[in-house]
C-alpha cells in the first residue's frame, strides 16, 4: 500500500516535471497570464465592492466575509488552470486524435494519468492571490481563526476540488462518444464563475438551483463558511458525501465509457 | 508454443451515415441513422513466440482492428482471444507489462521536450529506477544508433528520427510481444531500413514476438517469414509470403528479349501479354504449360534473352484487393 502510493508519487512528479518543463519552453505566455490574473481580480474586486457600503452586508456577508469566497474563488481557479484545464480537455483531444491509445496500454490508471498527466504553472499566481485575499480578509476581520474551523475549512475545499474535478471529468469522459465536448467543459468554468459571490447573495430561486441543483454552494461558500466556523453539521456533511458520490460516479462512468472507446483510424 | 491464440475474433461497429450538405448535418443531429459494419469477421490463428509476422490488407481490411483488439484496446464483439495467458480487453497490469505498441501514425514522445524526458516518464509508470532506466536507454539507443538526438526537443527530430525514438519509449520497459502499426510510415528508404534491422536485431536478441501491419512490402518481405492476409475483415491468407504468390498467381511472369521486331499476334497464344513494344515482350503464362510454351518461344522466336520469375507480390496483392469477389 505505501509502496504503491509511493511510486504514484513519483510517477506525478515526473508527470509534473515534464508539464513543467514544456510550458516554460514558452516564456512569455507567463507574463500574459499574470497580467490576466490580476485584470481578473480588479473586476471581481470592483463589482463585490458596488454591493457594499459602509458597514452594510450582502446576503448577511460582511465585506470582509465576502472576500474569502472571493479568495476561495480564485485559489479555486488557480487549481483549475494549473491541472484541471489543462489535462481534462487533453482528454477530448486524446480521443480525437487517438492517442489514448497510449495512454491505455501504460500499467497505470488510466483516470490517474489522464487527470494528472500536466501541471501548468499559469495558475499558480491565482493561487497565491487568493490565499493571500483569504489571509488578508481573515485578519481585516474581526474574527479569530481557530484550528478546529482551519481544519473543516481545508476539507471542505478538498471536498468542492474534487466536486468540481468529478463533474468536470464526467462532462469529459463523455467525448469518447460524442468526440467534441469543449463547449460542454466551459460550462463548468462559468459554474465556477458563479461561485466568486456567496450564495446567499442570489436570488431565491437562483440560490436554490445553486444548491440543489449545480454544487456552487459547496464549491465556494461552504468552506468559506467552515473557515468562519458558521457551517452546520449538515452543510459539511452534504460536502463531504457529494464529493465522494460524484468522484465514485466518475470513475465507475470512465471505465464504462472505455468500452466504447473505439480509438481514432487509422 | 503459442503465445497468441486468436480463435472465430470478431468485431461489429455501429457507424453513422450521413448525407452531405447541411441538410444531412441537420437531419443527422436530430436523427442520427447507424449502420453495423463487420470490420473483423472471425479471424483465427496462433503466433508462436519469437515469431515476426506480417499483416498486409488494403486500408480498411480489419489489420489495425484486430491489432487492436490483441493489445486490448478494443473490445471483440465476439471470439476468443488469449495473449500471453491474458485475455487483453481486461488490461491487467502484467498483461500491459508484457506488450508494446507502436503506431506510425500517432506519437507518444511530449512534442516540447527532448526524448530522454519522455523516456523516463516511461520509466517512472513502468516502475523502473533511474540506474536500470538509463542502462537500458543507452543499450537501445546504441542499437538504434541515436545519440545528441535524444537530448535535442522532439519537434526539431526528423521524422526518422522520431520514429527511432518512438520505438525506444516504447520498448523500455522490454516487453516480450511487440505490435507494430505501420512502423515505417513515411520514412525515406535509408530510415526504412534501419528500423527494419533494428526490429529484426530486437527479435534475435530478446526472442520478442513481433506483430506488424505495413504496407510497404520491403517490410514484410525481409522481417517476416510468415504473412497473415486479411480482406475484407477475414483472413484469406495464413503462411509463407511464396505461398502466397503461389495461391494468388497460378501464372507466372515471363520477360523475353527479341533480336528483331515480331508481330504482336504471334504472342498472344501463348498467355496474357502485359507489355509490348516490337523487340520487349512480357507475357503472364499460366504454370502448367510454362515449359511447353518456352520451349516452342525458343524454337520459332529469335530470342536474345529470356527471363521466368514471379509476378511482384504487390501486384498479385493489389490485384486481389481490386477484384472484390475474390
Amino acid at each position: 500500500m505505501f509502496k504503491t502510493l509511493l511510486s504514484t508519487l513519483n510517477i506525478i512528479r515526473s508527470f509534473w516535471s515534464t508539464g513543467l518543463a514544456s510550458e516554460l519552453e514558452y516564456k512569455f505566455n507567463f507574463y500574459f497570464e499574470i497580467i490576466a490574473v490580476i485584470g481578473n481580480l480588479i473586476g471581481s474586486l470592483f463589482v463585490l465592492s458596488l454591493f457594499y457600503s459602509p458597514g452594510a452586508t450582502l446576503g448577511g456577508w460582511t465585506w470582509s466575509n465576502a472576500l474569502i469566497v472571493l479568495g476561495i474563488h480564485t485559489f479555486l481557479d488557480g487549481i483549475t488552470i494549473s491541472i484541471l484545464q489543462p489535462n481534462l480537455s487533453r482528454i477530448v483531444r486524446h480521443v480525437q486524435l487517438g492517442t489514448l491509445d497510449f495512454v491505455l496500454l501504460k500499467p497505470i490508471d488510466a483516470q490517474l494519468w489522464v487527470s494528472l498527466r500536466m501541471f501548468s504553472p499559469w495558475g499558480i499566481p491565482s493561487m497565491i492571490t487568493g490565499f493571500l485575499l483569504i489571509i488578508y480578509s481573515l485578519i481585516s476581520s474581526t474574527y479569530a481563526l481557530r484550528v478546529s474551523t482551519l481544519i473543516v475549512g481545508i476539507l471542505m475545499l478538498t471536498c468542492s476540488f474534487l466536486i468540481l474535478y468529478s463533474l468536470w471529468f464526467l462532462i469529459a469522459s463523455t467525448s469518447i462518444w460524442f468526440v467534441k465536448v469543449w463547449n460542454a467543459t466551459e460550462v463548468l468554468r462559468s459554474l465556477l464563475v458563479a461561485g466568486r459571490y456567496p450564495v446567499s447573495a442570489y436570488s431565491a430561486p437562483l440560490r436554490t438551483i445553486f444548491t440543489f441543483v449545480l454544487p456552487v454552494a459547496f464549491l465556494t461558500t461552504v468552506p468559506a463558511e467552515a473557515i468562519l466556523g458558521t457551517s452546520t453539521g449538515i452543510m459539511i456533511l452534504s460536502s463531504v458525501s457529494i464529493s465522494i458520490v460524484f468522484f465514485v460516479i466518475s470513475r465507475y462512468f470512465w471505465r464504462y465509457a472505455l468500452r466504447f472507446y473505439t480509438s481514432a483510424s487509422s | 508454443m503459442a503465445i497468441i491464440t486468436v480463435k472465430d475474433l470478431r468485431k461489429n461497429f455501429r457507424v453513422s451515415v450521413k448525407r452531405p450538405g447541411l441538410s444531412g448535418s441537420l437531419k443527422n443531429f436530430f436523427n442520427r441513422k447507424t449502420i453495423l459494419v463487420e470490420a473483423v469477421k472471425g479471424v483465427t490463428f496462433k503466433v508462436s513466440q519469437g515469431e515476426m509476422v506480417g499483416f498486409i490488407g488494403p486500408n480498411g481490411a480489419g489489420k489495425t482492428t484486430t491489432l487492436k483488439m490483441l493489445c486490448g484496446l478494443v473490445h471483440p464483439s465476439g471470439g476468443e482471444l488469449l495473449v500471453a495467458g491474458h485475455k487483453p480487453q481486461s488490461r491487467n497490469t502484467s498483461f500491459l507489462k508484457d506488450i508494446t505498441l507502436v503506431m506510425g501514425q500517432k506519437q507518444q514522445l511530449i512534442w516540447d521536450l527532448p526524448p530522454l524526458d519522455s523516456f523516463y516518464v516511461n520509466a517512472a509508470v513502468y516502475g523502473l529506477n533511474k540506474q536500470e532506466a538509463s542502462k537500458r536507454i543507452d543499450e537501445l539507443a546504441a542499437m538504434l544508433e541515436l545519440n545528441d538526438e535524444l537530448v535535442r526537443p522532439v519537434r526539431k527530430l526528423s521524422l526518422g528520427q522520431r520514429m527511432k525514438a518512438e520505438l525506444l519509449a516504447a520498448l523500455l520497459h522490454r516487453p516480450s510481444i511487440l505490435f507494430l502499426d505501420e512502423p515505417t510510415l513515411g520514412l525515406d528508404v535509408n530510415a526504412q531500413s534501419k528500423v527494419r534491422e533494428f526490429l529484426s536485431k530486437y527479435n534475435k536478441r530478446y526472442g520478442a514476438t513481433i506483430l506488424l501491419t505495413s504496407h510497404y512490402m520491403a517490410d514484410i518481405t525481409s522481417l517476416c517469414s510468415r504473412v497473415l492476409l486479411i480482406h475484407q475483415g477475414s483472413l484469406f491468407h495464413d503462411g509463407s509470403l511464396d505461398e502466397l504468390t503461389l495461391k494468388l498467381s497460378p501464372y507466372r511472369a515471363v520477360r523475353i528479349e527479341l533480336k528483331e521486331p515480331q508481330p504482336k499476334g504471334l504472342f498472344v497464344n501463348y498467355g496474357q501479354l502485359e507489355e509490348f513494344n516490337g523487340c520487349l515482350v512480357r507475357l503472364l503464362i499460366p504454370r502448367e504449360t510454362l515449359t511447353d510454351s518456352i520451349t516452342s518461344i525458343l524454337n520459332n522466336f529469335p530470342v536474345k534473352d529470356l527471363e521466368v520469375c514471379d509476378p511482384p507480390v504487390e501486384e498479385l496483392i493489389g490485384n486481389l484487393f481490386k477484384n472484390p469477389n475474390y
